[in-house]
């Protein structure tokens, strides 16, 4: 059985097909319409999430299938005490595959051990965030036409940004990728992902505080949010939450082709005023994350012959 | 000081002097219902001093962890009073319930009864990382 908990869950040939799949189903988005026609996603969100969760639940619709689940875990017998082992064994015996977020980091690899179906991580604390990760590279593909040979810059808490830790794990397999970490000195790249990735990889980092210094070298800006829930002490969060703010101004000294990603949420690090920008990608990454979800979900259920 | 010697068993010889106890531990040697004798401080040539671990009896044990705790334990498995087999230790490639993740954020702090794994991440440096949230071992 297979499940997604890490990105590099995924060989390099079934990335591309997941990918190439996804672009399928953007072209004919008709084709895959009664595909998992029968079958039950369970959402099983422990932490607030709009997107992730309803593009999962849009995505299994779109398939023909239905959902069940719950979106805070104050809403399930976690709030009782019950174990996440308990809890999947509990689900599995009635749906056909989960989607599960959750604050803690592992928690999903743990519930893949225990849950008899397919587990996908759909965001574990600040550690992983493979969805999105498949979301940004097919965003990535469709906007620049290739996933080598880039400078991405990476902008903003990249300590927490479970974003970035899992889209800099699966850009490490393609060549010529160059990054350039912004981020305040309090939050980088965790130690692990330097160590076992980057430089495990022989990818090229610069690490800056000087997000405009860097701006006009970049193929793709990558904005996050600095999140206030990985914070243990909210005067750390409040001294360090508007670093970076990407506005209209700044953008003049972009390339002309530059993307502008996110992942949204976006609280103030990128102003509105940038929305109007044709570099301006983030919401074409959430309708991708629908389709890029549609193709994982056929996958792992191996509904498509 | 004498100590009898095993007729079948095991003796892990070339441990650290200190490290016994770690040993004894780790292996969980007080549940065994054989003899097992401790010997701590014994003059050797190659280390000084070395703690030496006598068990008398062939069992079914997993010292896989002795990599992790001390490379160059040497372990004699003795039949019939002659030593059968010197075991040549490795690095484990995972470590269970050996390590403890400190990571708060790690599922390891909030699921009861957890085994707490980690893995052989850099053989060089000898680093192991939990598999759920990827902290490197501190220990």
């Amino acid at each position: 059985m297979r499940h997604l908990i890490d990105i590099t869950d995924l060989s390099q040939p079934e990335l591309d097909s997941l990918l190439d799949l996804a672009s399928e189903i953007i072209e004919n988005p008709g084709k895959c319409a009664d595909a998992c026609k029968g079958k039950k996603l369970a959402a099983l969100f422990f932490e607030p999430s709009t997107r992730t969760r309803l593009s999962f639940e849009a995505a299994m619709l779109d398939l023909g299938g239905s959902v069940i689940g719950f979106s805070d875990g104050g809403s399930s017998s976690a709030a009782k005490g019950e174990s996440v082992a308990d809890t999947v064994r509990t689900v599995g015996c009635y749906a056909d595959i989960i989607a599960m977020r959750h604050p803690k980091e592992g928690a999903p690899l743990l519930a893949s051990r225990h849950a008899g179906v397919p587990v996908i991580n759909a965001g574990d604390g600040g550690h992983n965030h493979p969805t999105q990760t498949l979301a940004d590279l097919l965003t990535i593909k469709r906007e620049k036409g290739r996933l080598g040979s880039l400078n991405i810059g990476f902008c903003g808490d990249l300590k927490f940004g479970r974003t970035v830790h899992s889209l800099i794990t699966a850009l490490s397999r393609y060549e010529g990728i160059a990054l350039t970490l912004i981020s305040p000195k309090e939050l980088p790249v965790p130690e692990y992902l330097k160590a076992s990735v980057i430089e495990k990889n022989n990818m090229p980092f610069t690490e800056t505080v000087d997000m405009e210094a860097a701006l006009p070298e970049l193929d793709i800006l990558y904005m996050t949010r600095v999140q206030k829930e990985r914070f243990f002490n909210e005067a750390d969060y409040i001294r360090l939450k508007d670093r970076f703010i990407l506005d209209a101004y700044k953008m003049k000294n972009a390339r002309p082709d530059m993307s502008v990603m996110h992942p949204l949420p976006r609280v103030n690090e990128i102003s509105v005023k940038v929305d109007d920008d044709p570099r301006a990608c983030y919401f074409k990454q959430v309708l991708n994350g629908k389709f890029i979800r549609m193709a994982l979900i056929l996958t792992l259920l191996e509904v498509l012959s | 000081m004498n100590v009898d010697g095993v007729n079948s068993g095991i003796v892990l010889d070339h441990i650290q002097a200190g490290k016994s106890m770690a040993i004894y531990r780790y292996l969980h040697l007080d549940k065994l219902e054989c003899c097992v004798a401790i010997i701590k401080n014994v003059k050797s040539g190659k280390l000084g001093r070395k703690d030496i671990i006598k068990i008398d009896a062939e069992l079914p044990m997993n010292l896989d962890v002795l990599g992790y705790i001390d490379p160059n334990i040497t372990v004699n498995v003795i039949k019939n009073g002659e030593i059968a087999e010197k075991k040549r230790l490795d690095l484990p490639r995972e470590l269970v319930n050996i390590l403890h993740c400190k990571n708060p954020r790690c599922i390891t702090s909030a699921e009861q009864e957890i085994d707490h794994i980690f893995r052989l991440d850099d053989l060089e440096k000898q680093i192991y990382r939990c598999v759920y949230c990827e902290t490197k071992s501190k220990e």
